[in-house]
């Protein structure tokens, strides 16, 4: 227990080291996850536009959604932007950035995504081939081709298997000169994010530091209040299901001796713990019926203060228990369905 | 758990080693990137210009940003710059000390990418094959200009039909090449006087002042470290006690509404904290959704969670009239 919460302080404190190995790994992710991408460009003058924008533009989005998914705090940010008002205030600045660095750590693997497409460029090569400034590049007049028989040839420019334009236009050349395109693109996109980025830490701290470092810490409080919250109904339901079994098989061996009129057998006080714990079931039936009844009729979820010293409600009433009400003595019986209306 | 305070307070002290690290780190990244980029030269007149300087000099700046953005000093140094003076005076000299250590380490990636470019030479000779005098390569000494200035801009791709097996091309290739590579290493040589020199005479000037700046600015990163690890401990107690505040208030309006004799608490009963039925506990959660705990630990005993008039209970019959929970009696 210990260890894990000197863990938890080192990743809390050292926030800034995790999420960067955060963002580091998700980067690496989106690089591999496009090389083992299978990139097939159609070579169809229509389709190609729509392959090559669609592989550039749809997984992108994909993975800003998967971002916000696997953040463990979107759900805490939900919960706190929806809740009643109640006794505590919402403070907007600390929603305001908790929602802002979720974005920022969605927003790496998307933008690597795109700048390593765009600077691969197959995309581009594929989605605007039959752009090509063919007067300039090649030789626009000759075999005086129709419109659209250009487009056709053209749109086959990144399937050079099947390329039959090699004298309106070199393949090389018009790879070459898309590919240059393309990382041009690339390279500026690059220089755009991390000129943003950049912009955006070094801002902060010279205009909002009082406000950031506030919502940080009730950022981080929220975080910790819940987990710690999570850990104390843990405990608790650990404790509530203890004692309710444990009354459970005291009522059980209660019930057996006072209907089987054996007397109740004490375990010799020199057999140990071991024979105490077997809370007087000790035999094959026994267990069985134990065994039988907790399936057949779970206790109640009401534990009783004082079930080990009352030995006189249950005589002969231990088959199926329906009104857990009925049981305990009068003046608790209220406090019992007091709250039953919540 | 001594292991961890072990490497937590080696953190601590040695930010300069993390900061090393990540240095190091980005140097290597640049050395991958540019062998995983695939340089395709447009060879054309006026792109290869562009292109190869391009690719010479963007993303270093690239690399540049992001060395600053991956270093925490800049933040620490940016917060002491832009800070009110308040009780503690600022010193500018710390705030150089910190800035000129960024600066350095920020470079060191960039740098790398310039020399690995000129090394490898692609890029200028792409950026500067259309720039060669003609008259010094025996195969385009006698084409007009265009001509020239066309399969000179064409010498970059190895592949193109015209060029293939061009003796020229690889003639004017080599002659970039050299360039390039004598550049490349020149520069190395420099930068790495430069550093040489800095090293050893700065202890000549001023040492004394050198080892104020720098145990200073050694000082803030840490206090800076240490103040957030306090609030993350703080916050931590702070939940703490305002979540058993919470389980507390609720144990005392339920003993409050049912006469309960306080009994000796045994064993695991002690940690249900009173709450031993499913309503109960179901009127618990609900109860921290709509209605969470003020954030104030200090008042322990006058909270009234419910936030209404607590009538002080008289009897059985006449206890639930004003409370918001119906009541069901089995009479």
């Amino acid at each position: 227990m210990d260890k894990f919460r000197m863990v938890f302080q080192f990743l809390q404190s050292n926030q800034e080291s995790f999420m960067s190995g955060i963002c580091g790994i998700m980067a690496l992710a989106s690089a591999q996850l496009y090389s083992a991408f299978d990139f097939n460009c159609p070579c169809l003058p229509r389709y190609n536009l729509a392959y090559g924008l669609g592989v550039l533009l749809v997984p992108p989005l994909i993975l800003f959604l998967l971002g916000f998914v696997l953040n463990n705090n979107v759900s805490m940010l939900a919960e706190e932007w929806r809740r009643p008002q109640g006794q505590r205030q919402k403070d907007a600045a600390v929603l305001r950035y908790m929602f802002c660095s979720m974005v920022q750590r969605a927003m790496i693997a998307p933008a690597v995504w795109v700048s390593v497409t765009l600077l691969d460029g197959k995309c581009i090569t594929c989605a605007f081939c039959t752009s090509l400034p063919v007067e300039a590049l090649g030789n626009a007049s000759h075999r005086g081709l129709p419109q659209g028989e250009v487009k056709r040839v053209l749109a086959r420019i990144p399937c050079k298997e099947i390329y039959d334009g090699q004298e309106l236009i070199a393949n090389e050349v018009a790879v070459r000169y898309l590919r240059c395109i393309s990382q041009a693109l690339g390279w500026c996109f690059v220089l755009l994010m991390t000129t943003l980025a950049f912009l955006v830490r070094s801002l902060r701290p010279c205009f909002t530091q009082a406000v950031f470092l506030k919502s940080r810490y009730w950022s981080h409080y929220i975080d910790i209040e819940r987990k710690l919250f999570d850990e104390t109904c843990a405990e608790h339901a650990k404790s509530f299901a203890k004692v309710c079994i444990q009354q459970f098989f005291q009522g059980m061996s209660k019930d057996l001796t006072a209907t089987h009129c054996h007397p109740p057998r004490k375990a010799p006080t020199d057999a140990g713990e071991a024979s105490e714990k077997l809370l007087g079931i000790t035999d094959w039936d026994t267990m069985n019926i134990a065994l039988k009844s907790w399936h057949r009729c779970k206790p109640p979820l009401h534990l009783h203060p004082d079930a080990p010293h009352s030995s006189n409600g249950w005589a002969g009433e231990w088959q199926p228990h329906t009104q857990p009400h009925t049981q305990p003595p009068a003046p608790r019986r209220e406090a019992v369905v007091y709250y039953s209306g919540v | 758990m001594d292991r961890f305070r072990m490497i937590f307070q080696y953190f601590q002290s040695n930010s300069e080693s993390v900061m090393n690290g990540i240095c190091g780190l980005l140097a290597l990244a640049s050395v991958k990137i540019y062998t995983c980029l695939d340089f395709s030269c447009p060879c054309l007149p006026h792109y290869n210009m562009a292109y190869g300087l391009g690719i010479m000099f963007v993303p270093p700046i690239a690399l540049f940003l992001c060395g600053l953005i991956l270093n925490r000093q800049s933040l620490v140094m940016l917060e002491e710059w832009r800070r009110p003076q308040g009780h503690r005076r600022k010193d500018l000299a710390v705030i150089r000390y910190m800035c000129c250590s960024i600066m350095q380490r920020a470079m060191v990636a960039p740098a790398v990418w310039i020399v690995v470019t000129l090394l490898d030479g692609k890029c200028l000779i792409c950026a500067f094959s259309g720039s060669v005098d003609p008259k010094k390569f025996v195969g385009f000494a006698n084409a007009t200009l265009a001509q020239a200035q066309e399969m000179l801009s064409r010498v970059p791709c190895k592949e193109d039909e015209l060029m293939r097996n061009s003796t020229s091309r690889r003639a004017v290739s080599r002659y970039l090449r050299c360039w390039s590579q004598a550049l490349g290493w020149s520069i190395l040589l420099i930068l790495i006087i430069a550093v040489f020199l800095a090293r050893w005479l700065a202890p000549c000037f001023n040492q004394a002042a050198l080892l104020q700046t720098r145990h200073w600015s050694n000082y803030i990163d840490i206090e800076q470290k240490i103040f957030e690890e306090t609030c993350c401990e703080h916050s931590r107690l702070f939940a703490h006690q305002c979540i058993l505040h919470f389980f507390e208030s609720m144990r005392k309006e339920i003993r409050q509404h049912s006469f309960d004799l306080p009994r000796e608490k045994e064993g695991e009963e002690d940690l249900l904290q009173g709450i031993t039925d499913r309503d109960q506990v179901n009127k618990l959660l609900k109860m921290w959704y709509y209605e969470k705990p003020p954030l104030d630990v200090s008042q322990v005993t006058h909270r009234h969670p419910l936030g209404q008039e607590r009538s002080p209970p008289p009897c059985a019959g006449s206890c639930g009239a004003r409370s918001k929970f119906t009541q069901h009696t089995h009479m």
